[in-house]
């Protein structure tokens, strides 16, 4: 395990502690306090108004929505993310940086282009709205439409994950297993995923966590019908904007303690296997 | 001797960067050959294309009488041992060296008991017995590439290949694993081909030496057969520390500096380079023959001595054993220098 270079300490008396605590500080007024007042508000009326309000058919419907829009497009991206990151990592060819470049694409531009993107072209008066008015093909302001529109925000978390380690470990093992008999599936299966694994995992849950929160882009597709094409992010701002507050909070302490199970997982991933994790890495 | 490996006119370049120049050589059954080379003359790439890991663009390479580039890798049986080891890092010892019977298919792969008792007898052939439980990351270098060898002789290979397979150790395990590897290759009775950048490993071990430069092969011959007679000023480079001066042969006599004596046999009419190995070389008094000299300083270094000398203004950094130097050999001197065996090379233009 290499220390990073931040955890030598130089020895300026008083500054320290004062960093230390004005740093704390920050945290506690900027994240621990608004995360704490949104389990404070759905809480605020008892617990079991909390359960009403999450059992509520619309919120039902869009905690549905989330979990099936996650479930398609986190493994679409998954599959995605280690075909691209295999190419990279293990094969030299023209154009290789442009392909880099626009894998990262998406983390640069605002997700409300990501979304507006599918509505230029699947939106009625896109490209293609004509022929998908005239085929009763709904995308925009549909199921489809959300999830096209989170595959391409979160399309580079696998990858971004998986290529600085793929590269890092070469091919020679592949090729070893190659020369010993193996086939191309058994090397993929037996050797590649293996090494890659925690990585993967890694990639997963941080695609998931933003798959699930996104909102900007779905916000542009989705047209917010209640109960058909709100997500869970979606679904706390038509709360808000009615005034449920007790409705909204409740809705977003879910999303908060989405986002805290993934703190943890997270974290235990980079304790346990550091090595195999890009994030460490990069300083 | 029949012939095991023929590799005839095989070209591969990268873009346009060519790694491999029309390379034809050929190996004995169960001759030990080496490939040795500076870095980017093109021996690795060779390995590879005998693996089947590259495609060459040209050429031809039949091993058994078969046509090899036409059979995939996977069912050319050779044990291929990789620098950096490339150990299944998820997998223990005895699973690295069982994979390449494990992923046989079931029709051919042999039952898990002998399976077992083939780890174990591969485990002792490379002296590691007890690490059969252990993962990759808790052995040392040398123990590393012990199991990547075992791994790689579990196929039961019809040819070894190893890509400079102790570059990453050091110097003491190096010449260790050296004899070891030659044993092993004697014992096991298969046509090994090594690459080294290493001359004296290559020269050490092989049964016969490739020197090759800039993707062509350069030389091939028995490892005393090119040390003693380089075939260009680069191979008598490469192989061993040389002291080189400009020099002329004319009607049988080799004249260097104010030193004039018989050419050797063949040399070249005309301008010439000379070469001699820094070690090979008498110390006459200053009336003697020889190349005149002053000696700049002397260091004894545990039985060898090293005498820098300034000859003809340059500067050159002889060897000499402790018994065969003149007693009273110090700083300031002058003497005279007699290179035993020079070597004559015709002067090129570009020099």
């Amino acid at each position: 395990m290499s220390s990073s270079p931040g955890s030598s300490s130089i020895r300026m008396p008083g500054i320290a502690p004062l960093l230390v605590f004005a740093s704390i500080a920050a945290m506690v007024l900027l994240v621990v306090g608004p995360l704490a007042i949104v389990f404070t508000e759905a809480f605020s009326k008892g617990l079991s108004r909390f359960f009403l309000e999450i059992r509520e058919p619309d919120a039902v419907a869009a905690i549905r929505l989330t979990l099936l829009v996650a479930a398609i497009s986190v493994p679409l991206n998954a599959v995605f993310g280690i075909a691209a990151a295999w190419t990279v990592a293990k094969f030299e060819f023209r154009g290789k940086s442009l392909l880099l470049t626009i894998i990262d694409l998406p983390f640069s531009i605002s997700p409300v282009v990501s979304g507006l993107v599918w509505v230029l072209l699947f939106g009625a008066q896109g490209w293609f709205g004509e022929w998908l008015i005239d085929h009763d093909v709904k995308i925009i302001f549909a199921t489809t439409g959300l999830v096209l529109a989170t595959v391409l925000v979160t399309l580079p978390f696998v990858a971004r994950e998986l290529i600085p380690l793929m590269q890092d470990q070469g091919s020679d093992e592949e090729s070893a297993a190659i020369t010993l008999g193996a086939d191309g599936f058994t090397t993929f299966w037996k050797i590649t995923i293996p090494n890659i694994k925690w990585a993967l995992l890694y990639g997963v849950l941080l695609c998931n966590a933003r798959a699930m929160g996104e909102f900007g882009a779905v916000s542009v597709v989705s047209g917010h019908i209640r109960g058909m094409t709100t997500t869970l992010p979606l679904h706390v701002e038509v709360l808000y904007n009615d005034y449920d507050f007790v409705g909204a909070f409740a809705a977003a302490s879910l999303l908060a303690s989405l986002g805290l199970v993934t703190l943890v997982v997270k974290t235990a991933l980079e304790w346990r296997h550091a090595g195999e994790l890009s994030a460490t890495r990069r300083h | 001797m029949d012939l095991s490996l023929e590799i005839s006119g095989i070209s591969k370049s990268y873009g346009r960067y060519p790694a491999l120049n029309n390379v034809s050589l050929q190996a004995h059954d169960k001759e030990f050959l080496a490939l040795l080379g500076p870095s980017g003359s093109g021996k690795t790439t060779l390995l590879r294309v005998l693996a089947g890991l590259e495609k060459p663009d040209a050429g031809e390479v039949r091993f058994g009488g078969e046509d090899f580039l036409s059979v995939p890798v996977r069912q050319r049986q050779v044990g291929m041992v990789f620098q950096h080891y490339a150990l299944f890092r998820h997998m223990t010892v005895a699973q690295n060296i069982a994979f390449g019977l494990t992923v046989r298919p079931r029709s051919e792969r042999p039952s898990k008991s002998e399976i077992a008792d083939r780890v174990a007898d591969l485990l002792s052939l490379v002296q590691l017995d007890d690490m059969g439980k252990r993962y990759p990351a808790q052995l040392s270098g040398g123990q590393r590439q012990r199991v990547a060898l075992a791994r790689a002789l579990a196929i039961e290979p019809k040819m070894l290949l190893l890509d400079e397979p102790f570059g990453a150790l050091d110097a003491q395990v190096r010449r260790e694993l050296r004899r070891w590897l030659r044993e092993l290759h004697d014992r096991a009775g298969v046509t090994t081909v090594f690459v080294t950048h290493d001359q004296e490993e290559a020269l050490d071990l092989a049964d016969r030496v490739a020197i090759m430069r800039d993707g062509q092969l350069i030389q091939l011959g028995a490892p005393n057969e090119v040390y003693e007679n380089p075939a260009d000023p680069f191979v008598y480079d490469f192989l061993g520390a040389a002291c080189r001066m400009p020099g002329k042969v004319e009607g049988g006599r080799l004249t260097v500096a104010d030193w004039v004596t018989k050419a050797p046999k063949g040399a070249p009419e005309g301008p010439v380079e000379v070469f001699f190995r820094p070690d090979e070389v008498a110390f006459a008094p200053a009336d003697g023959a020889g190349l005149g000299a002053e000696v700049k300083a002397v260091a004894q270094r545990g039985p060898d001595v090293r005498i820098e000398c300034v000859i003809e203004g340059e500067v050159f950094e002889l060897e000499a054993h402790g018994p065969t130097l003149p007693a009273g050999v110090a700083p300031g001197l002058s003497l005279r220098v007699k290179p035993m065996r020079p070597r004559v090379y015709p002067r090129t233009t570009v020099a």
